[in-house]
């Protein structure tokens, strides 16, 4: 019998059953929930049914949150709407909620595993696309949209076709000023927007392993950019020795059980994949997008590229489509390109070792563009607070915020203005993503520091040089 | 949710690759209340209008679009965030289906979900749809039976995952289905306990 891959082996752990159409029924371990959800408990209202499993679902507020008060005094009332029916829908249901003001609060992506919440093995959703990221521990964890909320609250399970299994392998190392982000970028600017549709993903290889769990989570983070069904990393010792004492992990003779069925989950030797792509860690570079999607994505000495140059019309049309957006010229060095602000966030890039990353580049220098920083959770703030990060960035001449989406999405105000471009550590450029008409350029935390202090798009490896 | 099989309506072109969640519905309107009123308003908002709410010259924006079903688009229609509030921007907007070469996974099936066809066609017989439109809107028939979709002279099939295409042909509803399983998923879930137990 073919071996297993990891994917396969926490997918079979959690079937039901099949239907007569070969869609599965999976149980689902954990769903989290963040202020969105609102349409999802109405569809329960509606039809005035209970939440099956309440001690299966967490609420945590983060999208519509304000970043500069811990409270909503100043809250524009719609946006207070919102967060007050997370507040009153997970009461009314028994749920637990990691609110506003908890200090456990955070960007839903970034709580899970800070808490112990995500855990080898698990399944897990949520109402969010790059619930991907908690892929990083080797759990099976995807986003689904409102109408699979409603019925993961009504039964605990939920109806999937299975995706087909692709392995992303990195071996080699990666260059000095090379981080998970510039993985990602590399793969989805080779593979596409849509590369990995249909497929779960694995991440493999020696860079792999080398990468810290923070980076990890970066790199499952953005498995949904390349249109990655989900990203997973086969659990090692790096990741037990993550989960092992957080709050919601499993402790004492439970805890043995766990780790010993979080050590069978890796994917087999002779385990088959429907595709296989390979990257070498020396290839990768520092990356920026250019346009209006993650796989308008460039090294940073590249040129931005040139409508003439292509052969497909539909192609041409669409990078003159991009760099009309964006207000860039065929030809012009990316590193000439002059930013307006930057803002460091998100659940892309927001944990400790990001905001390390960008205060070593900032440290006792001064930024020529505004920009705001909001850590991933209020505890990453906390942390970094006691290591004096927050002084590096204010110094430097950055806003300190409180931790929520913040920026990335704009929801709760923090917006870029019309026609202004960004240098962010988030995950998505697409056009008006951070506020209608603003420009958006995706790129590591070290390389957004770097534009922050140059008021360019900066090669952080000159900058380091 | 209304059965669908065969219908034909106005189709509308779309030749844009990666129309993503957010130009579908931008993130700023997502925090209004569905009822009474729907997310049809905001479909496509910043396409449509400028930063004054004066209307651009957009496909949209044309008399035909008032009463058109169908959407044509090129690849990745659909990526971006989980959020149904593009589907239902869609479908409060008055269509039925989309017809594109590839699709966002979680789009695809919030589409389904809430009524509206995800058709999977290949690039060329995409591309075949958009030039016989010739950037017009059109009259387009689907049947959703024989998965095909004809327009003018031309007949191309489309692909549809086959529970999606049963949950669409008898309106179906995920929750009813599922809750009629329910002893089949409480003893699921006692064995579950056995094997797993810290996560009991
Ligand atoms: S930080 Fe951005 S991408 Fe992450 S959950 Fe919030 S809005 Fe979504």
């Amino acid at each position: 019998m073919a071996g297993k891959t990891l994917f396969d082996k926490v997918w079979q752990a959690h079937e039901v059953c099949r239907n007569d159409e070969g869609q599965s029924l999976l149980w689902v371990d954990r769903h989290l929930a963040h202020e969105g959800s609102f349409h999802a408990f109405n569809k329960l209202a509606e039809r005035d049914m209970p939440v099956r499993h309440p001690e299966c679902t967490i609420g945590i507020a983060d999208h519509y949150v304000p970043t500069n008060a811990r409270n909503l005094i100043a809250v524009q009332p719609k946006v207070r709407s919102v967060i007050e029916q997370l507040v009153d829908n997970t009461r009314k249901h028994g749920v637990e909620l990691i609110g506003l003001d908890d200090p456990r609060q955070g960007i839903v992506h970034v709580v899970g595993p800070e808490q112990g919440i995500t855990q080898p093995g698990l399944l897990m959703v949520c109402g969010d696309s790059h619930t991907s990221t908690h892929g990083a521990l080797g759990a099976l964890a995807f986003g689904i949209g409102a109408s699979e909320v409603a019925h993961v609250l009504a039964t605990q399970t939920l109806w999937q076709t299975k995706p087909k299994r692709m392995r992303i392998t990195i071996d080699g190392q990666l260059a000095p000023g090379v981080s998970a982000k510039d993985i990602a970028l590399a793969w989805i600017s080779r593979l596409g927007a849509d590369g990995a549709r249909g497929y779960a993903i694995e991440y493999a290889g020696s860079v792999i392993r080398g990468l810290s769990v923070e980076a990890r989570l970066t790199l499952c983070n953005l498995s949904i950019e390349g249109g990655g069904r989900c990203g997973m990393i086969a659990p090692d010792e790096k990741t037990i020795e993550y989960v092992r004492g957080r709050p919601y992990a499993p402790k004492g003779e439970a805890l043995a059980q766990a780790e010993a069925y979080w050590r069978t989950l890796f994917t087999d030797e002779d385990a088959q994949f429907d595709r296989e792509v390979a990257l070498r860690g020396e290839d990768i570079a520092p990356i920026v997008t250019w346009g209006v999607s993650p796989e308008e994505a460039l090294p940073i000495d590249s040129m931005v590229p040139d409508p003439a140059n292509e052969t497909s019309p539909s192609k041409a049309r669409q990078i003159r489509d991009s760099l009309d957006y964006m207000g860039l010229k065929p030809g012009q060095k990316l590193e000439d390109v002059t930013v307006d602000r930057v803002f460091i966030g998100s659940c892309t890039n927001a944990r400790l070792e990001d905001l390390r990353a960008a205060a070593s580049v900032l440290r006792g220098k001064n930024c020529r563009v505004p920009g705001i920083v909001s850590p991933g959770s209020t505890l990453v703030k906390a942390k970094a607070e006691a290591e004096g990060l927050d002084r590096v960035f204010v110094d430097a001449g950055l806003e300190w915020r409180e931790s929520g989406c913040s920026m990335c999405v704009g929801m709760n105000g923090d917006l870029v203005a019309s026609g202004e471009r960004c240098a962010s550590t988030t995950n998505r450029n697409f056009k008006g993503r951070q506020g209608p008409g603003a420009r958006t350029h995706l790129m590591s935390p070290a390389m957004v520091a770097a534009a922050a202090l140059t008021g360019h798009l900066t090669d952080i490896r000159a900058l380091r040089g | 949710m209304e059965p669908m099989n065969q219908f034909s309506a106005v189709a509308l072109p779309l030749p844009l690759e990666n129309v993503d969640t957010d130009q579908l519905i931008p993130a700023r309107f997502m925090k209004e209340p569905r009822k009474p009123n729907g997310y049809g308003a905001f479909l496509l908002h910043d396409m449509r209008f400028d930063s004054s709410g004066e209307p651009l010259d957009f496909m949209l924006n044309r008399p035909e679009a008032a009463s058109s079903e169908v959407l044509v688009a090129r690849r990745n229609f659909g990526a971006g965030s989980s959020r149904e509030a593009a589907v239902y921007a869609l479908v409060d907007h008055g269509f039925r289906c989309v017809i594109a070469p590839s699709f966002g996974d979680i789009f695809a099936s919030n589409s389904v979900n809430n009524g509206l066809l995800p058709a999977l066609v290949s690039e060329q017989d995409c591309e075949r749809l958009l030039e016989a439109m010739a950037e017009q809107p059109a009259t387009i028939t689907i049947d959703l039976q024989n998965q095909c979709i004809s327009l003018g002279e031309q007949t191309v099939s489309f692909d549809i995952n086959p529970t999606w295409k049963l949950k669409l042909l008898n309106g179906w509803d995920d929750i009813d289905l599922t809750l009629a399983r329910t002893p089949e998923i409480e003893q699921f879930r006692t064995n579950y306990k056995n094997r797993y137990p810290w996560l009991g």
